[in-house]
């Protein structure tokens, strides 16, 4: 099937199989190998990326249902050379070991703190709790959310 | 000079958090072909035939390995590291379900998944071995029947440790023995990236070059060179940013082989990435040991013996991961951190035809299930002799003034302040308090246990002489190259995980230097540019490899003194390292740091002996001995008995791994640790049924511990350096994974002391704290309703956020209880609630519990209860009797429900969803 996808900001056109997972378009056709694969059953959330303005397991989300829609990456996080204050706050925090979850854990960070500016560490535990992180024991990735928060408003 | 030394952000999260780290699946090479592999649905069975001619006819397939094909090359069986052998790919039996059995090598990874599906084999299913207890009985059919193994009858070894005829007198003389059976049940680190492999063959060169998600690069060169015949130089062994490792990347798997082989016989790059089922199936399995404990003390609290007889379940082949000369690993540290003048343990390891494997996770291998067993008897001794369970180990800890101390079974711990670390960790925790709120909460009828855990690790391993693997003794190089301009790069033998060993080992050798830790770049995971050593995993990085590159800078730095001297026209002995530089003794100002004498050093400048040109130095480190880092743990839990949830409501845990080089990343390894200690304790367990089928391939059935279960954290340090380790540092990569389990299952048990219970297996699932519940309530006791946390039904449908509508919330409760809990596999529950006892005895020996209304049971007759027991099916009934314990008269089952909070049978959960609305 031909489809059309834009994907941070690029249209990207392919002619795929109906049976092709988003996750596998955006790593292995478009090579952005941000987004990373982490289970079989949707539980992970390594896979987590932005089909237009929601975080979405992209393991579970065909290709082609993202025909003609916009999908945001890790790689769509940072405005040019400026980092975004969620990837800020992971450095400053410790929020990534190995950094697989990273990315997934970032997109979700983001969508939260576009809806809920000022959120709670309750809030941010519940945001990130459909994804796994088995590096950091959670602590630091609430920690960096929180402190991406705090910053927002910086230059 | 800036301090080196002290926390600092990673320099490996640049790449990181933009997206552009390369993992194994992120390698993509021209021409590559992508590999899938047949597993055995089977847990035994005899192969008769293996056809490969419809897969082989699809036209996007290449090729199609199976185990025939490896051993026309001799490879169809590979050397385990516990001199074992493995099937490659199996030939004669599966024996294990997810056993590999062909490798399947198409244009792209879906080609390769459909092909399998093309692929018949004909094989006569076996009866399986599934229970450890009963694979060496003799009429247990035979896991291993290969030549070499008649009349082992499933055994792999037995081993001992200690003295046994002290042990039994110290026995023999003890005030108090308490004894326990418990399990420490096979979980898997499952880190969030699977393994995989890129092999590249090169035959024009006759070089392999091989990405592989590996711990220990240069053990896996070695291992390739031996296994295919390639020589060693031509290999190249690549192992990329890792996604985690927790040990589970450190043996060689089949699939890493099929892949050289397939990419040899293609003459292509061939990519091989396990998905999550065959992860959790078929590598990397942990623990599995069965034990049996006994400790003996006095009556006024003093340990006099520790004995453990231990049942280890391996897996169809012996395939332990485990450095060390000891077929039990670890295991003998078990008197752990207490002064226990004596000791003895026995292992016998079976096999069963479950994964092999037999990793680490996080543990110096089976220091983990040591800890956990002497944490655990050491809880119950505490509740036999009416002692707080603090005040027993502060009895019993091994004193300062003992180190170095040497453990009834033979091992030298190099240093510790065991008393300190525990009254820190009170103290941090508030512990006087935690018990005066703990009595006030049981008089209110609610259950919060607290739960203390020490332990002593045993990291980073050698002495070479006392460990290898595969015959390579536990040692590892480093290599410092310092430029004209004063940077330098180190290469390193070890491979980080997310240890932040990129930043880590800058500091060290930043430190030693006085150069910037950004100044220093270290290379690692690739065997052509660093030294040659044995990996990173039983925490020895730091031990080992971070011994080897602070040899070396100071290697770096006795020669740098030389040209010092010149440079300032001075004798060498005038000369003294300080703050960074080689300065002019009693004149500071005059001196010459790394940067300036790097310059000389490559210059014109004429040098003297002992320097050639550069101040290039490497090192081999052999460690004389292990570091021994502990801590102690306190975890707060709050259980519901109603539900049998727990609720890890805080965690306090005192470490002290010596000097901390970057305390930030230290808190890091320790923060993994204690989520590791929640999910061991409550959720992960790698299962079977009774044909071998694995219950846990998923991440549905294979619980993770997620934000919402690990609380937040508080952590406390004390330090303790090491006296041999070059800077004092001590290995802290898996101190929290060992030592928090206990803490947890010691804090839930304490919770439900008042229900009579002394001890439940991990994980402690909702299923398993009832049922213990329902045990240590036993014969004479039953649950009623002044044991339960009084939750009416309007605190409820607060609780849940619906106002305050009892009706509602009850039915909002029970819609919400989990279908596990409901249809509860326990099969040994008590009675619960009324019918005043009378009928209980009859019901109880169905192992079931059984309450039931007029409308459950007609009659409600002895005989009518033991057939609702029996209807049930394993399914908890509960209903309310008319004036019973449950029920008030005239009061409906929601507010039963709602008071008792008992687990209800699924009619009763559709009835009140459909009041729900
Ligand atoms: S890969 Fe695990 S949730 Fe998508
Ligand atoms: S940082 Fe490794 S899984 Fe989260």
């Amino acid at each position: 099937m031909k489809i059309t996808m834009y994907v941070n900001g690029s249209e990207h056109a392919r002619d795929v199989e109906p049976r092709m997972l988003l996750i596998h378009f955006i790593r292995d056709e478009l090579g952005l190998t941000g987004s990373h694969w982490g289970c079989d059953t949707s539980n992970c959330g390594a896979c987590v990326m932005w089909l237009d303005e929601v975080p979405v397991k992209s393991c579970t989300v065909l290709a082609v249902m993202a025909d003609g829609r916009r999908v945001t990456t890790v790689e769509g996080l940072a405005r040019g050379t400026r980092l975004d204050p969620v990837q800020q706050g992971f450095t400053a925090c410790h929020g990534l070991q190995c950094g697989f979850c990273t990315p997934g854990m970032m997109m979700t960070a983001r969508w939260l703190l576009d809806h809920n500016p000022a959120p709670t560490e309750t809030d941010v535990r519940e945001a990130i709790s459909g994804q796994v992180c088995r590096c950091t024991g959670y602590q630091n990735i609430v920690k960096s959310v929180l402190w991406a928060a705090a910053h927002e408003g910086d230059a | 000079m800036s301090e080196a030394y002290g926390p600092r952000p990673r320099k490996e999260d640049a790449r990181l958090i933009r997206g552009q780290g390369k993992f194994i699946d992120d390698i993509s090479l021209p021409g590559m072909l992508h590999a899938a592999i047949l597993r055995s649905p089977l847990a035994h069975a005899r192969i008769i035939d293996i056809d490969t001619t419809a897969a082989l006819a699809h036209p996007k397939v290449t090729t199609v390995l199976t185990g025939e094909d490896l051993a026309a090359r001799g490879l169809a069986w590979m050397p385990t590291l516990s001199g074992d052998v493995q099937a490659v790919l199996a030939t004669d039996k599966a024996r294990f379900q997810g056993q590999e059995l062909a490798f399947v090598v198409a244009a792209d990874k879906y080609a390769a998944r459909d092909a399998l599906e093309l692929i018949s084999v004909d094989a006569e299913p076996l009866t399986p071995v599934m229970d450890v207890s009963v694979a060496t009985s003799g009429d247990a059919p035979l896991v291993r029947d290969e030549e070499g193994f008649a009349g082992s009858g499933n055994r792999i070894f037995d081993w001992s440790a200690g003295d046994e005829a002290a042990t039994e007198a110290a026995f023999a003389r003890a005030d108090v023995v308490v004894t326990a059976d418990m399990t420490y049940p096979r979980i898997h680190p499952a880190p969030l990236e699977t393994c995989g492999a890129v092999a590249d063959y090169d035959p024009v060169e006759g070089r392999l070059t091989m990405w592989v998600t590996t711990q220990a690069p240069h053990a896996h060169r070695t291992l390739y060179a031996m296994l295919t015949g390639l020589p060693e130089h031509k290999i190249r062994v690549i192992s990329p940013d890792l996604g985690g490792g927790f040990g589970g990347k450190v043996p060689v798997y089949p699939g890493y082989l099929c892949a050289i082989v397939a990419s040899m016989t293609t003459g292509r790059p061939v990519k091989w990435v396990e998905d999550r089922s065959e992860n959790l199936m078929s590598t990397a399995f942990a623990r599995d040991f069965h034990m049996h404990g006994e400790i003996a003390a006095t009556s006024d609290g003093r340990i006099t013996g520790l004995r453990a007889r231990i049942l280890a379940d391996h897996g169809a082949f012996n395939a332990v991961a485990q450095p060390t000369k000891y077929p039990g690993g670890f295991f003998h540290i078990f008197t752990s951190s207490y002064d226990i003048p004596a000791a003895y343990c026995s292992i016998t390891a079976v096999y069963t035809n479950k994964a092999p494997g037999g990793v680490a996770y996080s543990c110096s291998i089976r220091v983990a299930e040591a800890v956990y067993l002497v944490e655990r008897l050491v809880d119950m001794l505490a509740g036999r002799l009416d002692m707080d369970p603090a005040e027993l180990r502060s009895r019993n800890l091994i004193r300062p003034e003992q180190f170095p101390y040497t453990s009834a079974t033979g091992w030298e711990y190099d240093s510790g302040d065991y008393p300190r670390a525990l009254a820190l960790a009170l103290s941090l925790s508030d512990y006087e308090g935690l018990r005066r709120e703990q009595a006030e909460k049981r008089a209110r009828g609610e259950y919060m246990g607290i739960g203390i855990s020490l332990f002593t690790e045993a990291v980073g391993a050698g002495p070479r002489k006392h460990m290898d693997i595969v015959g390579l003794g536990m040692a590892d190089g480093a290599d410092l190259r310092v430029h004209p301009t004063g940077t330098a790069v180190l290469g390193v033998s070890v491979q980080t995980q997310g240890q932040g060993h990129e930043t880590t080992f800058a500091q060290l050798v930043a430190h030693e230097l006085g150069l910037d830790p950004d100044d220093v770049e270290v290379v690692h995971g690739d065997t052509d540019r660093t030294p040659f050593g044995l990996g990173t995993y039983g925490s020895r990085s730091t031990p080992v490899s971070g011994a080897a590159a602070v040899v070396a800078a100071r290697r770096v730095r006795e020669r740098a003194r030389i040209i010092a001297a010149l440079m300032l026209e001075v004798a060498e002995a005038d000369l003294e390292w300080l703050d960074g530089a080689w300065r002019v003794r009693g004149d500071y100002a005059a001196g010459a740091g790394i940067v300036e004498i790097a310059r000389a050093a490559h210059s014109s400048l004429d040098l003297p002996d002992g320097v050639d040109g550069h101040l290039d130095a490497s090192a081999v480190y052999n460690p004389p001995n292990l570091t021994f880092p502990f801590g102690a743990y306190v975890c707060v839990t709050d259980v519901d008995p109603a539900t049998g949830s727990v609720v890890v409501r805080r965690f306090i845990a005192v470490d002290d791994c010596g000097v901390r080089i970057n305390p930030m990343i230290v808190e890091g390894q320790i923060h993994r640790g204690l989520a590791d200690g929640v999910g061991i304790a409550l959720m992960q367990a790698i299962t079977f049924d009774a044909a071998g089928n694995c219950l846990s391939g998923s991440f549905m059935d294979y619980l993770l511990p997620t934000a919402l279960e690990v609380p937040s954290l508080e952590l406390g340090a004390t330090v303790t350096p090491s006296p041999h380790h070059p800077v004092g540092a001590k290995g802290i990569g898996e101190s929290a994974t060992v030592g928090s389990p206990a803490a947890v299952v010691n804090s839930v048990m304490d919770a439900l002391a008042p229900f009579g219970v002394v001890h439940a297996d991990m994980p402690l699932t909702p299923a398993v704290v009832w049922g213990a519940i329902s045990r240590g309530l036993g014969p004479g006791r039953r649950l009623g309703r002044r044991d339960l946390r009084r939750r009416s039904g309007d605190a409820l449908a607060r609780d849940q956020g619906r106002g305050e509508d009892p009706a509602l919330g009850v039915a909002l409760a029970v819609a919400d209880l989990s279908e596990q809990q409901v249809d509860g596999g326990g099969g040994d529950r008590v009675e619960v609630g009324a019918d005043r006892g009378q009928w209980r005895d009859e019901v109880r020996g169905l192992g079931d519990v059984v309450e039931a209304n007029h409308a459950d049971v007609v009659g409600h007759s002895p005989a009518a209860l033991v057939q609702g027991a029996q209807d049930a099916e394993r399914q908890v009934v509960v209903g309310r009797e008319d004036r019973g314990d449950l029920g008030h008269p005239g009061e409906d089952l929601a507010g039963a429900v709602a008071r008792g909070g008992v687990p209800v049978r699924r009619h009763h959960r559709r009835d009140l969803r459909a009041r729900l609305g």
